[in-house]
């Protein structure tokens, strides 16, 4: 395989890609973000379109990573992480799609060393014609003991055509780790919309404050939350 | 002030009310009772709008309009307010946020200017203070960890802060002790005892009406009202039970 070839649906980490946008930013620059042992950074990203990363955590380094993907058309996040020896990757993001997008995270967070935290938080929403995917793979490599892996993925459909993909998986060679993983797709609570309905919400209203909320888990502890939430709202409204 | 004439209604095609008539004027309190499954909550929930509760036949004037042509929303803004019997739980949604985007939207569909920040939470300080309802839960998800009594409470704030025409309160006084009772009870006669506004409470037993004292006591079984009386009727079923009364 050449690294510059466009990938096809055969691709694991692609079956779920818009082909014909990604041919037009083919090939995506890999960035490097490298922490030098025990340095703490954070990092948000916004409506980023098609990115690589390869996060490399020496010992003890610690980086918090939020991202809201809303596009433009086809929005990919695409990461590696490498943890060193106690290390900590917190990882949030937030997906909103509206019609005819397609948006998604691809991550594979590799424990490399032992006692290294990684927590991985999405959050998608889907409208119209869209969809929104997650490929994640937690690697725990021999003799990385004390691993501690979350993976929280969660995505709310709110029309017919909408779709999500959701695929966590776990990889592990090593004996003493604590992994976790949730995955749900869903839709808005009936019952909570009438009765914020039965408020005095209109309908589009009571989405909104309700997909908000949705949202904003993948954001908890961002060092610019506010901001971030602010903007998923704005993009929200835009949906809805 | 609400007119309810020979409805009837289904829920996913079982037909649950069944020629339901009732008349309620401003400045009365009305009391509905009934043994269980007799229709008492979907009558609340068919005047509040519920998707999957169906009129067929009948009809619901309300302040002159016609009520089941309203979106629950404008329901709510023409001035209808439903107690849940359990009230639902939204995380990540703080009480605050909520109860002020409500108002305002009711206040922005009837004309009005919303409320200021400042405003809204003098509003809400002095509401959540006569319920006996302490405000740092209220900055909290709305319900999410709320006891069965406090989420009872809680809904009172919510009517206190929206200030309804007409509050229909299903069986608010399940999961009261009888400390919170007499404090739910003392906040619906301060904020709903008026001239231009009314009640109707659905309710199971006689005690919370020992602190709002109905006008009209009804008995509603097998889909309609099968008798009506003064305040004694409610101690008669009581003492005698639904299936001796009606």
């Amino acid at each position: 395989m050449t690294a510059l070839a466009l990938p096809t649906r055969k691709d694991e980490d692609f079956r779920y890609a818009d082909l014909a946008a990604l041919e037009r930013v083919w090939p995506v620059a890999i960035e490097t973000i490298a922490l030098a042992e025990g340095e703490h950074r954070a990092l948000s990203m916004v409506n980023l379109g098609v990115r690589e990363l390869v996060i490399v955590l020496a010992p003890g380094a610690s980086l918090d990573l939020h991202v809201l993907n809303a596009g433009p058309d086809y929005g990919r996040l695409a990461l590696r992480a490498e943890l060193g020896t106690g290390s900590r990757f917190n990882f949030g993001a937030a997906q909103l799609a509206g019609s005819g997008q397609v948006l998604e995270v691809v991550t594979e967070v590799q424990h490399l060393g032992p006692d290294a935290v990684s927590q991985q938080t999405v959050r998608s929403v889907a409208g119209g014609s869209s969809s929104v995917n997650y490929l994640g793979k937690v690697h725990v490599a021999k003799g990385a003991d004390g691993t501690d892996g979350s993976q929280s993925v969660r995505a709310m459909l709110l029309d017919r055509q909408s779709a999500a993909n959701a695929k966590p998986e776990l990889e592990i060679h090593a004996d003493d780790v604590k992994c976790a993983h949730g995955c749900a797709v869903g839709e808005l609570d009936k019952q909570a919309l009438f009765y914020l309905a039965q408020r005095g919400l209109p309908p589009e209203a009571a989405k909104k404050l309700m997909l908000q909320a949705f949202v904003a888990e993948a954001f908890v502890g961002a060092a610019d939350e506010e901001a971030l939430q602010a903007q998923a709202l704005a993009a929200l409204e835009v949906m809805l | 002030m609400l007119k309810i004439e020979n409805l009837h209604a289904t829920v996913a095609d079982k037909p649950i009310l069944k020629g339901l008539s009732l008349s309620i004027n401003a400045g009365e309190v009305h009391a509905i009772m009934g043994p269980n499954g007799a229709g008492k909550s979907t009558l609340s929930y068919v005047l509040g709008g519920r998707p999957g509760y169906e009129v067929t036949e009948g009809s619901v004037t309300f302040m002159g309009q016609d009520l089941l042509a309203l979106e629950p929303h404008e329901r709510a803004a023409a001035g209808l307010f439903l107690g849940f019997q359990y009230p639902v739980e939204i995380p990540g949604v703080s009480f605050v946020q909520f109860m002020r985007e409500s108002a305002n939207a009711q206040r922005k569909g009837r004309g009005e200017p919303p409320l200021s920040g400042g405003d809204f939470l003098k509003l809400a300080r002095e509401k959540a203070a006569l319920l006996k309802m302490d405000m740092e839960m209220l900055k909290r998800p709305v319900n999410v960890g709320f006891s069965g009594g406090e989420k009872k409470r809680a809904e009172m704030v919510q009517m206190g802060i929206l200030n309804p025409s007409l509050a229909v309160l299903d069986e608010t006084d399940s999961g009261l002790d009888i400390d919170a009772l007499r404090v739910v009870g003392e906040g619906i006669n301060a904020t709903m005892r008026a001239n231009d506004k009314a009640v109707l409470l659905i309710t199971h037993y006689q005690r919370l009406l020992d602190y709002v004292q109905p006008d009209f006591v009804h008995v509603l079984a097998g889909g309609r009202i099968v008798r009506t009386g003064g305040p004694e009727l409610a101690h008669e079923l009581e003492e005698h039970g639904y299936e001796a009364v009606a």
